[in-house]
């Protein structure tokens, strides 16, 4: 099973990685959380569904987000 | 559990200081992963511009240098001329490479230069505040360009592959963006062969990106993603210009 790990403290709340990029629509900007820079996190809302593809961090300018198998 | 996708050993452990959504980071990586997955990073000579990416010798894990502005082509002549076993490249946004610069770039592809310049096109002067760049569309806002680029008074962009196309020098011309996965992967694909293109010792490479600066552009980063499909890249059409590997087949 794939499994996303996203580097809250690393990640800008860009949202590029949130908007039509993943092919199961599993990522999101955290609505109730900010790091300490004051950015909504990205966050994954149903890691079960996640096929691995690595889509997200390659639209990840941090890069903020790893994905492993 | 075993790691697919993650901050690649080309690039240094430091947060890189862009903004949120910057296509600068995303080239960045890409160019990060191409140090360790061709095997070059020992042998690779990076030169730094001058503009937002002016820490570049900070981020990228190989031997670097910072120049003064535009100046890189030149610099990078003068490493590879007296280090041809290293692989060298520059990295310039449109301010450094196609105003200031102009003259070192078009003579270095007129050389056939055996070096790879990766060129950020984000439309706009990003480090000093968003002004009008030689790259700036028609209409577009600025902020010395507020009612927008009145091409009568301010002149029309410069089409950087298509000037460089004119000219019989440069082996390898490709425009790509950074914008959906589809064209990063194919950025890879790009800088990949341009880079391998000059340890062949074929010469002259320039890969034009079309990079989102939703700071300079006033919009949001995915606002900014969808600019670049709907509106840059009708004025600067993505593909590849001259590859004389092909041409010679
Ligand atoms: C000789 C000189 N002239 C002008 C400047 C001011 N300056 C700094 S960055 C820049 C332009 C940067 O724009 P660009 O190359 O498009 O890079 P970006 O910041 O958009 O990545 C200018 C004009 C300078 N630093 N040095
Ligand atoms: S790896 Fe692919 S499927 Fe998994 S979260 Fe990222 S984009 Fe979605
Ligand atoms: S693309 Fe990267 S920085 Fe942007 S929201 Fe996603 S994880 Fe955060
Ligand atoms: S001003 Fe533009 S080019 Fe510079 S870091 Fe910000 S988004 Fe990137």
């Amino acid at each position: 099973m794939p499994e996303v790990k996203i580097l809250e403290e690393v990640c800008k709340g860009c949202g590029l990685c949130c908007d039509n990029v993943c092919p199961v629509g599993i990522l999101r900007l955290a609505p109730d959380r900010i790091n300490s820079s004051g950015y909504h996190p990205a966050e994954i809302t149903d890691m079960s569904k996640c096929i691995g593809c690595g889509y997200c961090y390659m639209t990840c300018p941090e890069p903020a987000i790893e994905v492993y198998k | 559990m075993k790691l697919l996708f993650g901050r690649p050993a080309g690039l240094t452990d430091i947060n890189q200081r862009y903004c949120p959504g910057c296509g600068h980071g995303i080239v960045h990586r890409l160019i990060g992963e191409l140090l360790v997955e061709m095997n070059i990073r020992e042998k690779t000579i990076g030169v730094a511009p001058v503009g937002c990416s002016v820490f570049a010798d900070e981020y990228f894990n190989c031997d670097m240098i910072q120049v003064p502005h535009g100046r890189a082509p030149a610099v990078a002549t003068g490493i590879k001329r007296t280090r041809p076993d290293c692989m060298v490249f520059t990295y310039q946004g449109d301010g450094d490479l196609a105003a200031i610069g102009t003259a070192e770039m078009i003579h270095v592809a007129a050389r056939n230069e055996n070096i790879t310049i990766i060129f950020i096109n984000n439309a706009i002067y990003g480090m000093t505040g968003g002004q009008l760049a030689p790259t700036t569309l028609p209409g577009m806002r600025s902020t010395t360009s507020v009612k927008g680029r009145d091409v009568v008074t301010q002149g029309y962009p410069i089409k950087v592959c298509e000037l460089l196309n004119a000219l019989d020098g440069p082996y390898y011309l490709e425009r790509v963006a950074v914008d959906i996965p589809r064209n990063i992967i194919k950025t890879k694909k790009a800088i990949k062969t341009a880079f391998q293109y000059q340890l062949d010792n074929k010469g002259f490479s320039l890969i034009e990106i079309l990079s989102m600066c939703p700071t300079g552009w006033g919009v949001t980063p995915v606002q900014a993603k969808k600019w670049i499909a709907e509106v840059m890249a009708n004025y600067y059409p993505l593909g590849e210009l001259r590859n004389r590997a092909k041409e010679a087949k």
